[in-house]
């Protein structure tokens, strides 16, 4: 992204157009693009595609993903949305292992009590899967 | 002052004692109704008992009786849970319904009443070894468990895994988190 940087060990920068992942408060969870920054502690945050007002955020509630959205210092919410569906952004993070590792975290906490009993169930087969081929080598 | 004692002065006299206020006494309006049924409980529901013989056992409730017990059933011929009464609080009701048959049998608290037993001609019959022991469920619990777990297995195997599942007791493992858990 940033010129002149190609030696650093980081990759992830705060930048403008940045997508971040909000890690905390009612947003939790959703994908942002960095509009503005403040200061050393907040930047300005906005996210029409995945419902996240426009607002101010510390950086101790986001994390940077490797994501970038063509936008300029300032856009307004239209234009960020209309860069989002233009470079695909949330389609492409769906994609990220990072994720799907998040979704998968989701659904196994929301699994219920018959669902879990069949997913044990399919571990003990996998499982004897496993041992009985291990067994036969 | 001294106590006026003498019985025959009583009914002249005015009460030591009479209301502030000349109200008509308060209707008594207490009613017995049977425990309110949380909302997550409906016939069909399997349900996961956390006390008692069978705690941990996964079961079909079947209807909620007039003194507030639920009546589930495992079925019998699946887990080994007869038809009985267990009481709400001791209960986790998961969100897996059953179908359960149309005609359900007319079981109500009276059925569950204690037996009057004979009692001994003499108190030699108390002491006799032959009354040790259970006498068993009768003829008649015995049928109505077989006729009903023979409607309730034909719905049960229509799930997959739904037997295995009633069969399998519940227990927490390491990690586990019950207030995080979704049932």
């Amino acid at each position: 992204a940033t010129p002149g940087l190609a030696k650093m060990p980081y990759t992830r920068f705060v930048e403008v157009g940045r997508v971040v992942l909000i890690n905390y408060g009612p947003d939790a969870g959703k994908i942002a693009v960095i509009v503005n920054v403040v200061d050393a502690n907040k930047c300005q945050i906005d996210s029409p595609a995945t419902g996240v007002a426009r607002q101010l955020i510390s950086f101790k509630r986001i994390a940077l993903t490797d994501l970038m959205v063509e936008v300029e210092k300032g856009a307004h919410s239209k234009t960020v949305e209309a860069a989002m569906t233009a470079g695909d952004v949330v389609s492409k993070w769906e994609k990220t292992s990072w994720a799907k590792k998040l979704a998968a975290k989701k659904r196994k906490a929301s699994l219920n009590d018959f669902e879990r009993f069949k997913v044990m169930v399919a571990r003990k087969q996998k499982a004897k899967m496993v041992a009985d081929k291990l067994a036969s080598m | 002052m001294p106590k006026e004692t003498k019985k025959g002065a009583k009914e002249a006299k005015t009460p030591r004692f009479y209301p502030a206020d000349d109200l008509p006494p308060a209707k008594v309006k207490m009613v017995n109704n049977p425990c309110k049924l949380r909302a997550s409980i409906t016939p069909g529901t399997i349900l996961i008992l956390l006390s008692g013989r069978f705690r941990g056992k996964r079961v079909v409730f079947l209807k909620q009786l007039d003194s507030g017990l639920l009546l589930v059933t495992g079925p019998y011929s699946c887990n080994g849970v007869p038809i009985k009464r267990v009481n709400q609080a001791y209960v986790i009701a998961t969100s897996q319904k059953v179908e359960l048959p149309k005609k359900l049998p007319a079981i109500d608290d009276a059925y569950f009443a204690r037996e009057a037993e004979e009692k001994a001609e003499d108190d030699e019959g108390v002491f006799s070894a032959e009354k040790a022991g259970g006498s068993g469920p009768s003829e008649k619990r015995k049928a109505d468990q077989e006729a009903l777990d023979k409607a309730m297995m034909a719905s049960i195997k229509k799930v997959e895994m739904l037997e295995a599942y009633l069969q399998a007791k519940f227990s927490l493992k390491n990690g586990d988190k019950p207030h995080e858990m979704v049932f």
